[in-house]
């Protein structure tokens, strides 16, 4: 699992922190990630996940601190980062009143893929997803489960070197959620670096590294089996239950 | 110029599949003008009518006969001074009284001229308008009759008087009330919600991650909107113009002009409230308390400013839509052109500036 990953750091973050006047909701942030790894972004809801990497992908400015993505800096080069990143947002994030096609075409647009690579890529997706002949149903009629999926590629059109995930399995079943890690893998094996955030403790088995933050820092952060070592624990889970205990 | 193409797509296929959308785009301009058309018709059909007739001759009766024979009105009675025309009015009994001057016939034969008044009530301004021109025409045909039959021409002068409003007001507010009102609903009030709602969805955040810069993710917005505006524009002046008989004396050229420019305004304070709303009721709530109601209380559509309380005058030249309806009637009543116009035009464009500040603005503290 682990063969994909390179040394290549395409993450760099220092000191990130944002504040909404009074209140830090990230608080002096520091980590890497490698290129192809699998980075899962725990913690419970509230403690900073989303806000953290509204910062990486260059919509929300940091208050201080550094961040390097993808070789460019959030700062200053946020237009360059955006061209190199994928973004799957926690609310869903297609249109429900468009079809599955016109909701591929419209983003592959944006990106600015031309009308051959989008026709590609569409037919690519439904051989790959088994979308067959839902591609003429509007999305908000899909199961939240196909919608996932849907966004999940469609957030990959433009080939990016790092996807960003904010809780891309929300309110799923185990088993779709699974599915969903399937895909996720099959594009971590080409080399796609994946951050990924979720409050799910079993999902973090699934990453190469995972970090934890509580209340805007990040109090642990290694390999699940590692983490599970340190704690002597047998799953994320209690690692997670006993890390919130000893911060008590 | 591809990307710009794929959005307004998308924007069309979210206004074509909504259906209150669909009702405030196509619906409201229809039910208003539908209101309106009730209200303000041009057939008139056996409107009674009284004649006070102090001259009591060969030709006054004559002219009576003829109004008799139309199909368009009835003699409801016969009065004998002009006191009492203003009871019959409050009545409402009949809609116009004709009035024929002393010694009418003898003045025909004398002077080989003579004065019918038409007095019409006009707090239903174009059926007092209407009654005017089909009395008018019907005069004018006895006098042409008259003349074919004799050596020398005589002229029969009309005059008329409106009653309750002399200057016909509602039917010359009515075609800039309605566009107005129209103007903004769709630019302001619906670019608010469909901005809103790409923030209530979480997709605006996807569409900002994109390579689209801030700027054309509204561009792209506003521009169906734009091009649905012009269109009610043009549907609405020319309901104006041919259904309702609305004088067109200007500069269509100039009005187009200016309307755009209105348009613009209308669409930067729907940006500028789909910066402050964080959802779509609160972005419909604020369009429809923050700029519909003063657009239809404070613009001078319905109640003259004129007539208004002081404060409320006052504060009846911060709503651009009092500006707009100013400028639409001086182009389309008085015929005036830009030279006459250039306060409103500099004061609309000087309120954009700011809504687009402001816009910009707020947009820059919320990424803070
Ligand atoms: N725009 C904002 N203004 C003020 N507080 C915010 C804003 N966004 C998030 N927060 C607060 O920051 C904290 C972290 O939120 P968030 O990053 O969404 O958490 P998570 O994604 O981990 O559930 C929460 O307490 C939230 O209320
Ligand atoms: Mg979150």
């Amino acid at each position: 699992m682990v063969n994909h990953i390179s040394n290549e750091k395409v993450i760099e973050v220092e000191n990130l922190t944002k504040k909404f006047g009074d209140f830090t909701a990230v608080k002096g942030i520091s980590f890497h990630v490698n290129k192809g790894e699998i980075f899962g972004f725990l913690g419970a809801n509230g403690a900073g996940k989303t806000t953290a990497m509204k910062m990486l992908i260059g919509i929300s400015n940091p208050s201080s601190g550094n961040a390097n993505v993808a070789g460019f800096d959030v700062h200053t080069q946020s237009d360059e980062v955006k061209k190199s990143i994928g973004y799957m947002s926690q609310k869903f994030s297609m249109y429900d009143d468009l079809t599955v096609k016109e909701n591929i075409t419209f983003f592959g647009g944006i990106y600015g893929l031309s009308r051959k690579q989008i026709k590609k890529k569409t037919a690519e997706l439904i051989e790959e997803l088994q979308l067959g002949d839902i591609t003429k149903s509007r999305v908000g009629s899909l199961p939240l489960g196909w919608k996932q999926k849907l966004a999940f590629s469609v957030s990959l059109l433009h080939e990016p070197k790092i996807v960003f995930l904010d809780e891309p399995t929300g309110g799923v079943d185990p088993i779709t959620r699974r599915q969903f890690w399937e895909l996720i893998y099959t594009e971590a094996d080409k080399g796609t670096t994946i951050f990924v955030t979720t409050h799910y403790m079993d999902e973090a088995e699934y990453c190469d590294r995972v970090s934890i933050m509580v209340d805007g820092v990040i109090e642990a952060l290694d390999t699940p089996k590692n983490l599970k070592k340190q704690f002597d624990v047998d799953s994320m889970n209690e690692v997670f239950l006993k890390l919130a205990r000893n911060i008590e | 110029m591809k990307r710009f193409k794929g959005f307004v797509k998308k924007e069309f296929y979210h206004i074509f599949r909504d259906k209150r959308s669909l009702f405030i785009l196509f619906g409201m301009p229809i039910a208003q003008i539908l209101l309106f058309g009730f209200a303000i018709t041009n057939e008139i059909n056996n409107v009674d009518i009284a004649i006070l007739d102090y001259a009591k001759d060969a030709e006054s009766e004559k002219i009576i006969q003829k109004i008799k024979a139309s199909k368009y009105f009835n003699i409801e009675n016969q009065i004998d001074n002009e006191k009492a025309i203003e009871s019959e009015f409050k009545n409402g009994k009949i809609k116009a009284v004709l009035l024929f001057e002393r010694d009418f016939a003898k003045k025909l034969e004398n002077q080989k001229k003579a004065t019918v008044q038409v007095i019409t009530d006009a707090t239903e301004p174009n059926v007092a308008n209407t009654i005017t021109n089909y009395t008018q025409s019907i005069i004018q045909n006895y006098q042409n009759q008259k003349n074919t039959t004799q050596e020398q021409s005589v002229s029969i002068v009309m005059q008329t008087r409106m009653l309750y409003n002399a200057e016909l007001k509602s039917v010359f507010n009515f075609v800039p009330g309605v566009m107005t009102v129209i103007l903004m609903l769709v630019s302001a009030m619906m670019t608010s919600i469909s901005i809103t709602r790409e923030k209530e969805l979480g997709t605006m955040e996807v569409l900002l991650v994109s390579p689209l810069k801030p700027f054309q993710v509204i561009i792209g917005k506003v521009f169906p909107y734009v091009f649905l505006s012009i269109i009610n524009a043009v549907v609405i002046v020319s309901m104006g113009y041919f259904i309702f008989g609305m004088p067109m004396r200007g500069s269509l050229f100039l009005l187009a002009f200016e309307s755009i420019l209105f348009i613009i305004t209308a669409l930067s304070l729907g940006i500028l409230i789909s910066t402050v709303s964080n959802s779509q009721q609160t972005a419909m709530m604020l369009s429809l308390m923050g700029l519909m109601l003063p657009v239809i209380i404070l613009s001078g559509f319905i109640f003259p400013i004129s007539s208004m309380p002081l404060p409320m005058q006052i504060m009846s030249n911060i709503i651009p839509a009092k500006w707009f309806i100013i400028i639409v009637k001086s182009i389309m009543l008085k015929g005036v052109g830009i030279s006459y116009i250039i306060k409103e035009t500099l004061i609309l464009t000087l309120m954009t500036l700011i809504f687009i500040g402001l816009s910009i603005k707020n947009y820059k503290t919320r990424l803070e």
